[in-house]
């Protein structure tokens, strides 16, 4: 969003005039999808608020009445209480857990398998939920190898994975990495002429610590914990899955189980206000806490550090750094293993597989095609709309729209949208029939705010690249796509479309609320199998999906955090 | 530093290089560099050449951040060859980045005192006489961002005060200033030279500095010491080729 502003402002210091005039006819027409892009987008989250909050005020005086609304508030206290204390502990051990990886990390900039390690850390953020969730039973379940280990040592099984443990061990596999990732980076952007200047001076580890990581990591870390504290706040399949009842839920669980088991649209309606009041609370200390991204001005100069001497700081390093990848490695093995060993043969076989996955692809393939279609008429159209001098006040207002618009389904989980939604639609019948409709468009909202972060910078570079030199040439409609934005934003918009399609193919959320015997995905069936104790297709139907989605998640994201390679002959001579 | 020397013995050596070797592995082809000097102590000598030819690796070397493969390095008669970067007498100043951009000036020349930073009354004397030296009175308390690219390389010259190290090692330190600052800061390093006769080693790829600054001159070509003279010999050269292009005289035509 940053480059767009940025961008609009370099176009303004250019006399665009010619840029205007030239191929009026099609960018009325992006225009046009673009502004309808959007109305679509807060219509489809706004007629699900309207519904939510009607119902709201129809049921309000029933819900309201006499001493059921002292048990409905504490019920809501307790699991708004539970929501946020869960996120607090997972943000709290996810980001213990991860300064001492990211420094030893930072520290030992060469040890085989450094890459490695590093890649490891990208794969929890492309696994879906659900089959991350298998994986942690596996390894801490209650037949899973560390109670097997502890077993065997005649300790027991103390090892209790459902409830509070279960939803912290999952959350911190997720965000451990992430944290680890975020800090390391900000870490390697350290100027190397800090570490000779440290060297020289004869700052022991623990002053480096004092004087450079810590200001380095403190400030990243309110950004970081914000960040993992939202996706805590709002996880839904992991607390669902892992939580094992009513005394561990968190509000998008407690809506998801008030409308589908318990059906109490009132307590849908108060927890989904609940939610949004959460995150939006979230999401403005999340603006607030995140400091501006500096781009550190450095010579290039190759890092090379002198910490490393002590054998007592390598031992601990060795130890964190194996104890993080084996913490996020066994997962991923116990899925594998166990996916390898089930009866592969008989899940490729069966019919329900066959027609889940034909259902999970299409799904997955509209919704990644709608989302970049939407994100890219938005973002071409603010580009448009911002390109004269003085852009007119509706331009403004549209630019402020789509960057809210794309981000909406942050403020509104899909959880809500859904409920509100399953109030809509339960006069016209049974809701099941429109399933397919309503998880393809909660979907394709899903992927927006990552699709408008890949496209969002593409876009914008590519138009200052190609604009004026297209106009001049005259170059418009059906030629210029062909000819110049095509290929100019062929890779980003297969990028975006990778990204979006992994992460509708490994939703459960959408498919939860409206699931029903006809309108089967992947990961519902793998939800109902795990339900079901077909422990062995679950494993089969995790591996699976598990596999598509890092797959298409790698292709999705940019190679921005590959480290370079060993440093060469050249950069030492840089002087 | 050693100023109690016998009248009419020969300058002692700051820093001897005896057959220093580095190998390097990589692109496009594995290279060696052999150093093999002796520089002479109380002196500017600049060491220079085209880039490429080992200026910044032999200034490596010295400090402490590249290991030999094989050969002795003595820093006044001691052989520091295995010794660590923060025990060698020794203070480095890079082109940029010298100081630590969160903490304030003070801060950042007191940690050449002390790194953990225990700083008596009379430590933070030094601090401002040093500030003070290089003409920054009154910036102790602020941040290195605040300061214009000159006020923060003198605040490095600051830090390299309060160490106290006979050998100053600068790797282009005024590369990123422009001409009219660069002019300035040499005369504060000549002056600085004079005042506490250190041994200053100044890497640069600019005859101005050259002739403005050095005593003694030390030329690398592919990695090894091709000349070793006083900076007025060394100016007058038209041969070899690569000398007399980097004082800027034309080839000869062919």
């Amino acid at each position: 969003m940053r480059a767009n502003t940025k961008r609009a402002r370099a176009m303004r210091a250019d006399p665009p005039r010619v840029v205007l005039q030239g191929g009026g006819h099609t960018r009325r027409l992006t225009s046009g999808l673009g502004v309808a892009s959007l109305a679509g987008i807060v219509l489809f989250v706004g007629t699900a608020i309207v519904a939510l909050s009607l119902a709201a005020s129809r049921e309000g005086i029933s819900a309201g009445a006499g001493a059921t609304s002292d048990m409905f508030d504490a019920y809501l206290w307790r699991v708004a209480r539970f929501t946020l204390v869960q996120a607090g502990l997972s943000t709290l051990l996810s980001i213990a857990f991860a300064i001492p990886v990211a420094l030893a990390l930072a520290r030992r900039r060469h040890f085989p398998g450094r890459i490695w390690i590093v890649r490891l850390m990208a794969l929890p953020l492309g696994l879906p939920a659900l089959v991350a969730a298998l994986g942690i039973v596996g390894i801490w379940g209650r037949q899973g190898i560390a109670n097997d280990l502890l077993a065997s040592l005649d300790l027991g099984r103390p090892i209790a994975i459902y409830g509070l443990t279960g939803i912290l061990v999952a959350h911190v596999f997720f965000n451990m990495p992430l944290a680890v990732r975020l800090l390391l980076s900000g870490l390697e952007r350290i100027p190397g002429e800090y570490w000779l200047v440290s060297a020289n001076l004869g700052l022991s580890p623990v002053q480096l610590f004092r004087f450079i990581e810590w200001p380095v990591i403190r400030g990243l870390l309110s950004g970081v914990a914000g960040l993992v504290f939202m996706l805590c706040a709002t996880s839904f399949t992991l607390v669902l899955t892992l939580g094992g009842g009513p005394a561990a839920s968190t509000l998008e669980v407690a809506i998801y189980q008030a409308l589908r088991f318990d059906f109490d649209p009132p307590r849908a309606i108060a927890l989904s206000a609940l939610q949004i009041a959460v995150t939006a609370i979230l999401l403005i200390l999340l603006r607030w806490l995140t400091p501006p991204a500096t781009e550190a001005p450095t010579t290039g100069r190759p890092v090379r550090r002198f910490d490393s001497g002590s054998s007592v700081l390598l031992l601990f390093d060795a130890f964190v750094v194996a104890l993080a990848a084996l913490f996020v490695a066994a997962p991923l093995a116990s899925v594998l293993v166990s996916g390898l060993v089930s009866d592969l043969f008989k899940l490729a076989t069966d019919p329900q597989v066959h027609r889940a996955t034909a259902t999970s692809l299409a799904i997955a393939a509209v919704s990644a095609v709608l989302s970049v279609a939407l994100a890219t008429a938005m973002l071409t159209t603010r580009q448009i709309l911002l390109s004269p001098r003085r852009p007119g006040g509706f331009a403004q207002v549209f630019s402020g729209g789509v960057a809210a618009g794309t981000s909406l389904i942050l403020l509104v989980p899909p959880v809500v949208i859904g409920a509100g939604w399953f109030l809509v639609l339960r006069p016209l019948g049974d809701v099941a029939r429109f399933a397919p409709a309503v998880i393809t468009a909660v979907n394709t909202l899903m992927a927006l705010p990552f699709v408008a972060r890949v496209l969002a910078p593409a876009i914008a570079t590519h138009a200052a690249r190609t604009d004026r030199l297209t106009t001049s040439l005259g170059i418009r409609g059906w030629s210029r796509l062909r000819l110049i934005d095509g290929p100019g934003l062929r890779r980003p918009l297969l990028m975006a479309l990778s990204f979006a399609a992994a992460l509708s193919l490994g939703d459960l959320g959408a498919v939860a609320l409206f699931g029903a015997q006809d309108m089967i995905t992947l990961p519902f069936l793998l939800f109902s199998r795990m339900g079901s104790y077909r422990t062995t297709d679950a494993a089969g139907l995790a591996l699976l999906l598990g596999l598509v989605c890092v797959v298409l998640t790698f292709l999705g994201t940019p190679r921005a955090l590959e480290p370079r390679g060993r440093i060469g002959r050249g950069h030492h001579e840089a002087g | 530093m050693k100023p109690d020397r016998p009248a009419g013995a020969p300058t002692p050596i700051a820093v001897r290089l005896e057959q220093v070797m580095v190998r390097f592995p990589g692109h496009p082809v594995p290279q060696t560099l052999v150093f093999d000097a002796a520089i002479e102590s109380g002196k500017i000598t600049a060491i220079t050449g085209a880039s490429g030819s080992g200026k910044s690796t032999l200034l490596n070397l010295i400090a402490g951040f590249e290991t030999p493969d094989s050969g002795r390095l003595r820093i006044f008669g001691e052989d520091v060859t295995d010794t660590p970067p923060a025990l060698r007498p020794v203070s480095v100043i890079f082109q940029e980045h010298n100081l630590f951009a969160h903490l304030d000036i003070a801060t950042n020349v007191g940690l050449g005192i002390s790194p953990a930073l225990k700083l008596t009354t009379a430590d933070r004397a030094r601090i401002e006489s040093a500030l003070d030296d290089v003409s920054l009175a009154g910036f102790a308390g602020r941040l290195p961002p605040t300061l214009s690219g000159g006020e923060r390389q003198r605040a490095a010259f600051a830090r390299a005060l309060v160490r106290n190290r006979p050998l100053l090692l600068l790797d282009e330190p005024f590369a990123a200033l422009d001409p009219a600052l660069r002019l300035d800061m040499g005369e504060l390093l000549a002056a600085l030279q004079e005042k506490h006769a250190s041994t200053i080693l100044l890497v640069t790829h600019h005859a101005d500095d050259v002739r403005r600054l050095a005593d003694r001159v030390l030329f690398l070509h592919d990695g090894k010491v091709a000349l070793h003279e006083e900076a007025g010999t060394f100016l007058q050269r038209t041969e070899p080729d690569v000398v007399a292009r980097f004082l800027g005289a034309r080839p000869p035509a062919s």
